[in-house]
């Protein structure tokens, strides 16, 4: 089997290269055993990082094949495409050396949501804060994140700006937000809501697909953009998007491609507004633009009455 | 082979044409369509972002439309289609949910009895049409051309949901683009997203991220992109130009819904298919 694996020094190298590997995967042998196996016995230059082989200590991420998983989680030969595996460092985060990234922004943005409860310290309780089992399984999922940046690897929305706080840090703010024992809800959420954070996520499923845990971010993600509607935080595009469309569709059973933009950006945004033309000038150029007439669905009427049921406020 | 179908908001709003060459397509492969006029939004996971019951339940209430005229239901978009097999996931595992849910169909005159298949035109081509039986059709080959496949996120992900063998590997698009006669362009964004869910709040990140995979595709020598969901459609047609401006080259790539592509090759006119309402047409299709 060929592992092709990217190699960077800073020291030596202008750009990575890869360098195939022959190797002859052990039976049941996992991607970080031929990893380890190859720099003990072909290459001790190879560079990668490592530590509880069994899924705990998030150290072993790197790219397979193109998408982000745990080294030590995964069976070298489900991953050989062709006789062949390719091997790279996790994206969104510079390289140190061959496959080992640096998480300093990682890092930051962690400790930017501030991980760590505040509790109510007016009550004293005797022992400890006790939570219901309900309460708990609100952040137990969240809770599960093993910090190994599979996720923030693969998001698509850090590619193209890394002043997203990314999926890790929401999953992680989530968890706090949503503790029966935080008194910091409405403060946490807030801060989340402002540019970089919940709204900046594009729903693309990478973070939840590649998380070896129950963390899966955009559940979370998900969760947090409900609770900051409830709030009442919604002074921002994603917030009235979604009050928008939700308001579109209880009132004829079908968006308004014409009217969801308008309300998202707000009535009194105009940069925002002004943004909006040019593409509706060359949509109408080709008679792309929505019908200006919008029409209901048929039997509008009963959606209309689910809705008045179940949306409350 | 008849289908119930969903057309979704946007390919009767912003990509009328997708709708009128879904029809015209399945028309020359004798599928009939029922379409669900009755049937509201899927929700496109923004109702589920106020309140995950709702949508839930307008998605249950389309299934139980299909679920009475006996047929499956055909999606013609992505974005839809996943949204609905999320609904359909939730409900099945929770029959709490699916008790709280049908007595709000209730007074509607429905009810969702799990039973109906929800499928998407892409796997309809693929598995159920089959894709022989496509080669035999084509007229017009699409000797010649290289054409970018573009997923769109709802269709492979999450894979667990997904309708697709190997959703990190998939092959339908490229093996239907086979069978027409053209040739499938391998590049790395095809399976990323289009970045249009997040036009509205970052249009600067959502253009670049378009921009990326497309000019990727451009220089594995694509002559043009097929997707099957109108909402990448809708951000890397009609954005092009703004795109354009972001990378500091001309794209010009057509965008073609998959039933365009189809269409194409069964012999039904660029015109028919809707082709000139892109804001980026082709000259290769004239
Ligand atoms: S769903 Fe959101 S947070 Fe997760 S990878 Fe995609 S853009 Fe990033
Ligand atoms: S959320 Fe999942 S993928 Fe992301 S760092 Fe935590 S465990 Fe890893
Ligand atoms: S080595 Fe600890 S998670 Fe893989």
């Amino acid at each position: 089997m060929i592992f092709s694996i990217q190699r960077f020094n800073p020291e030596k190298d202008t750009s990575p290269y890869f360098q195939d590997y022959e190797f002859e995967i052990p039976k049941s042998a996992t991607l970080l055993d031929c990893m380890n196996l190859i720099k003990w016995t072909q290459d001790g230059t190879l560079t990668h990082r490592m530590s509880c082989r069994s899924a705990i200590c998030g150290s072993c991420a790197v790219k397979v094949n193109g998408h982000t998983l745990l080294a030590c989680k995964t069976q070298a030969s489900k991953v050989i495409k062709d006789g062949k595996v390719k091997i790279e460092p996790m994206g969104n985060m510079e390289i140190i050396k061959d496959l080992v990234v640096d998480f300093g922004q990682f890092w930051e943005k962690i400790e930017r949501i501030k991980p760590w409860l505040v509790p109510d310290e007016s009550e004293k309780p005797e022992k400890e804060r006790y939570q219901s089992i309900d309460d708990f399984r609100k952040i137990d999922a969240g809770s599960t994140c093993i910090m190994c940046a599979s996720c923030y690897s693969d998001c698509c929305s850090l590619d193209v700006d890394k002043g997203f706080l990314g999926p890790t840090s929401l999953a992680k703010a989530q968890r706090f937000i949503h503790d029966s024992r935080d008194r910091e809800r409405l403060s946490r959420t807030g801060e989340i809501s402002d540019k970089g954070g919940i709204w900046d996520c594009t729903h693309c499923g990478e973070c939840s697909e590649r998380c070896p845990t129950e963390a899966k971010p955009l559940e979370r993600i998900t969760s947090l953009r409900r609770t900051a509607i409830a709030l009442g935080i919604t002074n921002n595009i994603g917030a009235r998007h979604v009050k928008a469309f939700v308001d579109s569709i209880a009132h004829s059973g079908r968006l308004n491609e014409n009217i969801l933009p308008i309300r998202s950006m707000g009535l009194f945004n105009i940069s925002g507004l002004m943004s909006l033309i040019p593409i509706g000038i060359r949509m109408m150029m080709r008679r792309k633009n929505p019908p200006i007439i919008h029409k209901p669905i048929d039997e509008a009427e009963d959606v209309r009455r689910i809705f008045r049921k179940l949306r409350k406020g | 082979m008849r289908y119930a179908l969903f057309t979704g908001c946007v390919a009767k709003g912003a990509a009328r044409e997708l709708y009128s060459s879904t029809i015209k397509m399945a028309e020359s492969l004798d599928i009939s369509l029922d379409e669900m006029t009755s049937a509201a939004c899927c929700g496109a996971g923004v109702i589920s972002e106020e309140n995950e019951v709702l949508s839930d339940s307008v998605n249950a209430r389309t299934f139980a439309i299909a679920e009475d005229k006996g047929l499956d239901i055909m999606n013609i978009c992505g974005t839809c289609h996943g949204v609905m097999k999320k609904a359909e996931h939730s409900l099945k595992k929770d029959n709490n949910l699916m008790d709280e849910v049908n007595k709000v169909l209730k007074s509607g005159g429905y009810r969702y009895r799990g039973r109906v298949k929800i499928k998407h035109l892409l796997n309809i081509l693929v598995e159920d049409y089959g894709l022989d039986k496509i080669k035999e059709k084509v007229t017009k080959s699409l000797r010649g051309l290289k054409i970018a496949p573009f997923y769109g996120c709802y269709i492979i992900r999450p894979s667990e949901l997904s309708d697709l063998n190997d959703p990190d590997n998939p092959t339908a698009i490229e093996d239907l683009i086979t069978a027409l006669g053209g040739e499938p362009v391998d590049y790395e964004g095809k399976l990323k997203c289009c970045g249009f869910p997040y036009v509205m709040m970052n249009k600067e990140g959502a253009l670049t991220m378009a921009g990326k995979h497309l000019s990727q595709a451009k220089e594995k020598g694509a002559d043009c992109v097929v997707t099957p969901c109108p909402l990448c459609h809708l951000n890397l047609d009609p954005y092009q130009p703004e795109i354009d401006k972001i990378i500091g080259k001309r794209l010009k790539l057509p965008i073609l819904h998959l039933p365009q592509l189809v269409g194409l090759a069964l012999g039904i006119k660029p015109k028919v298919l809707g082709l000139k309402k892109h804001i980026i047409r082709a000259k290769i299709f004239r």
